[in-house]
């Protein structure tokens, strides 16, 4: 299993193509905050950039505070995320030691499902699909988020 | 957001209140430019001074917007304060995707705020912030402490100005988000007269998609043309600077207030040489996967032993010849501290260069002595021109006071209207000839970028006057077109008509994409009509003798055919500015 990682964000430009490729591939939304990966200033623009990417935690956090089961362990880190399970409470987002899940004004929570779509948008090559550390909590062999 | 009207936030700024309207002619108007002139015509008031309370600030964006890439702009309209007629100008940034996220088509502000104010504006916020005590602060210091009191950091655009917008100076900018600028015409003082220190669009809204799969494709196909093959590589490696040492070559390039048109120790100033020794690291405007936005570094040792402090200044051809060739400061990191000192007080760099140009001759000249100055200027002092730069952006006397609103304005009182290299307003960084000449010196926005003159100059030999201005025309048309989408001009050699019209459909404006032709010719001939009625008249803007005194790599600049192409052009101009006027195609 692979996840996303960032390790080059030194090199980036600020352009967003990231957050606005997942929300239109992966979400099928026009915007830069329904995104598996976000971009920020790092402090104002003259300090450069960072990403706000799921850091593939396991166990993860966000699906331990999950009270309905939506939020589940993904084997390799992360989580799978079943939106009809969601009753929109924002625990995930809570129980997030990293900002990564952002909720929407519904409560619809969006965070990265490390399929790598937004990989090949970042035109400085700062993203990459790395192999996972062998998961410790065996967690379900699905991929990402059932929409 | 796709919609057959466009969704226009009204804010009172005496009241702090707005008003959400929906306003028809989506088909008509199309957006951006298109858009910006209607909503003039319709609230503006061509026979009241820029400074009306009532008049409108507008910033418009497009049906592309963020739909795109480079569809990354915002229009921002206004009767200016420079010559008190309609005007436009452009910028980047965050704001047009802040704009799009914030589900606005246009924000309209009219009304004067009782206080400094600060204009908070999302898609589910709205609130007037009294804030006096960011009055007078520079720029950099308003944007800092703007940061920390709003939140959404990384999805929203911060607009401020500084000292001189305060001050309304003709050349004050909107600084925006730091790096970018409604430059030109003074746009900065109008949020000044308005009270109004600063603008922040926080774009917290997301949209579903275009249904189908056209748009998916038309996306990649784009995205694959920018980003996979070299059309951009021009903005992308050194950036639009590349031009100094082009135009230097061929005798083209403003030197020592265009006494010169070129200089033999330019490779001080040059984009390779910005490149090698100040270029810290390039960012991009969002939705752009370019990134020509270029920044350098200024080192500055404030103290002993070995105490320096570094700031980042951005920095393109324009600035560098404004700043460096026109000043005859021809070290990069000068020019750079020069960008930062006009930045801070929130001037236009190309427009205070030139000034400062004018002046500098003045004062060897002896029209100007230090009485007026403040400080002796000398082609080269890069130090001087630090002190009458922050003069120029904080008003320090009836002199600056006077120059802030326009170099021929100075000249009037003082002397040397005959070398104030004006065009329309302050010029801008080419010497190529007859044609970018009037292409600037009557074009709407008095820009380099209204039309290609300075192309048109390269590549034509002959001098076929009815050629030429049909050039110019067109030219306009195809820009007015895309910057109603509205596309970053660097994006013109992918966005062709037939492309965007591919864009319109695949996001579901059929109807528009059918007719881009006639949008384009009602809107060009709109702003006209807009520029005319109140008060511009073509065929009286002097351009000054300095111009016709120059040699290029042509020879010395004829004329006969520089005034022939003025009076051909202003024709035009009057023809398409005409009510119900059917347009150049």
């Amino acid at each position: 299993m692979k996840i996303l990682s960032t390790p080059r964000m030194e090199r980036c430009i600020g352009c967003h193509s990231c957050s606005l490729a997942c929300a239109r591939l992966v979400h099928k939304r026009l915007s830069w905050d329904t995104a598996g990966i976000r971009i920020r200033s790092t402090g104002g623009l003259s300090t450069g950039f960072e990403a706000r990417p799921c850091l593939a935690c396991d166990p993860a956090p966000c699906a331990a505070a999950c009270p309905t089961g939506a939020y589940s362990q993904r084997r390799g880190g992360g989580v799978v995320v079943k939106k009809k399970l969601c009753i929109r409470c924002g625990a995930c987002a809570g129980a997030c030691p990293v900002d990564a899940i952002h909720l929407e004004p519904s409560g619809e929570p969006f965070v990265c499902i490390h399929c790598g779509r937004c990989v090949g948008f970042c035109p400085h090559d700062c993203l990459e699909m790395v192999e996972a550390p062998a998961s410790p909590s065996g967690g379900e062999e699905l991929k990402g988020v059932e929409l | 957001m796709i919609r057959d009207h466009f969704r226009v936030l009204k804010v009172d700024l005496s009241t702090g209140r707005g008003q959400i309207e929906e306003v028809g002619g989506r088909d008509t108007w199309a957006g951006g430019s298109g858009l910006a002139a209607h909503l003039f015509s319709k609230l503006g008031f061509s026979d009241r001074g820029w400074e009306d309370a009532q008049q409108p600030l507008i910033f418009t964006i497009g049906p592309l917007t963020g739909y795109f890439p480079l569809m990354s702009k915002v229009v921002c309209a206004f009767k200016s304060p420079y010559h008190d007629q309609y005007a436009e100008s452009h910028a980047g940034g965050r704001a047009a995707l802040s704009m799009r996220f914030a589900d606005l088509d246009a924000l309209v502000i009219t009304g004067k705020a009782k206080r400094p104010s600060c204009l908070v504006v999302g898609s589910r916020t709205l609130r007037l912030e009294e804030t006096p005590y960011l009055w007078g602060k520079s720029v950099q210091r308003t944007g800092q402490m703007l940061r920390r009191m709003a939140g959404g950091s990384g999805h929203r655009s911060i607009l401020r100005i500084g000292p001189a917008g305060e001050n309304r100076s003709a050349m004050a900018c909107i600084n925006v988000d730091t790096y970018r600028h409604f430059g030109r015409l003074g746009a900065g003082a109008v949020m000044g007269a308005k009270n109004l220190k600063a603008i922040i669009l926080v774009g917290d809204e997301s949209f579903d998609l275009p249904s189908g799969k056209d748009y998916a494709q038309a996306f990649q196909k784009i995205y694959g043309q920018l980003t996979e093959t070299t059309m951009m590589d021009k903005y992308h490696n050194l950036g639009t600077p590349i031009n100094v040492a082009v135009l230097n070559g061929i005798k083209a390039l403003p030197c020592r207030n265009l006494q010169k048109t070129s200089d033999e120790a330019i490779s001080g100033i040059t984009g390779e040489t910005f490149a090698e020794r100040t270029l810290l690291r390039n960012t991009a405007c969002s939705g752009c996967p370019v990134g020509c936005i270029h920044l350098g570094f200024v080192r500055e040792k404030f103290a002993e032993p070995n105490q320096y402090l570094y700031r980042q200044v951005t920095y393109d051809h324009e600035p560098i010849f404004a700043m460096g060739a026109m000043l005859s400061v021809l070290d990069a990191f000068q020019v750079l501290t020069l960008l930062e000192a006009a930045e801070k007080v929130g001037l236009d760099v190309m427009s205070a260069g030139v000034a400062l140009a004018w002046a500098t001759e003045a004062f060897e000249k002896g029209l100007l002595s230090e009485r007026e100055t403040l400080t002796p200027l000398k082609f080269g002092d890069a130090g001087a021109y630090a002190v009458a730069l922050k003069h120029l952006g904080e008003a320090s006397n009836e002199f600056y006071r006077l120059l802030g609103q326009g170099t021929l304005k100075a000249a009037e009182k003082y002397g040397g209207t005959d070398f104030a290299c004006v065009l329309g307003q302050e010029m801008g960084g080419y010497a190529t000839g007859e044609v970018f000449f009037v292409s600037q010196a009557l074009g709407l926005r008095h820009s380099h970028l209204d039309a290609g003159g300075y192309s048109y100059d390269q590549k034509q030999k002959g001098k076929d006057v009815a050629h030429a201005v049909d050039f110019l025309v067109q030219d306009e048309k195809a820009r007015v077109l895309l910057t109603s989408m509205v596309s970053c001009l660097f994006a013109r050699e992918v966005y062709k008509e037939s492309v965007l019209a591919e864009c319109l459909n695949a996001v579901g404006y059929g109807k528009l994409a059918e007719t881009l032709d006639p949008v384009a010719c009602r809107v060009q001939n709109l702003r006209w009509q807009l520029r005319l009625k109140s008060g511009f008249d073509p065929a009286s803007v002097r351009i000054p003798g300095r111009f016709k005194e120059i040699v290029t790599w042509k020879g010395p600049l004829d004329g006969n055919y520089l005034d022939s192409l003025q009076k051909t052009y202003a024709g035009k101009i009057r023809e398409m500015g005409k009510e119900g006027a059917s347009g150049p195609s």
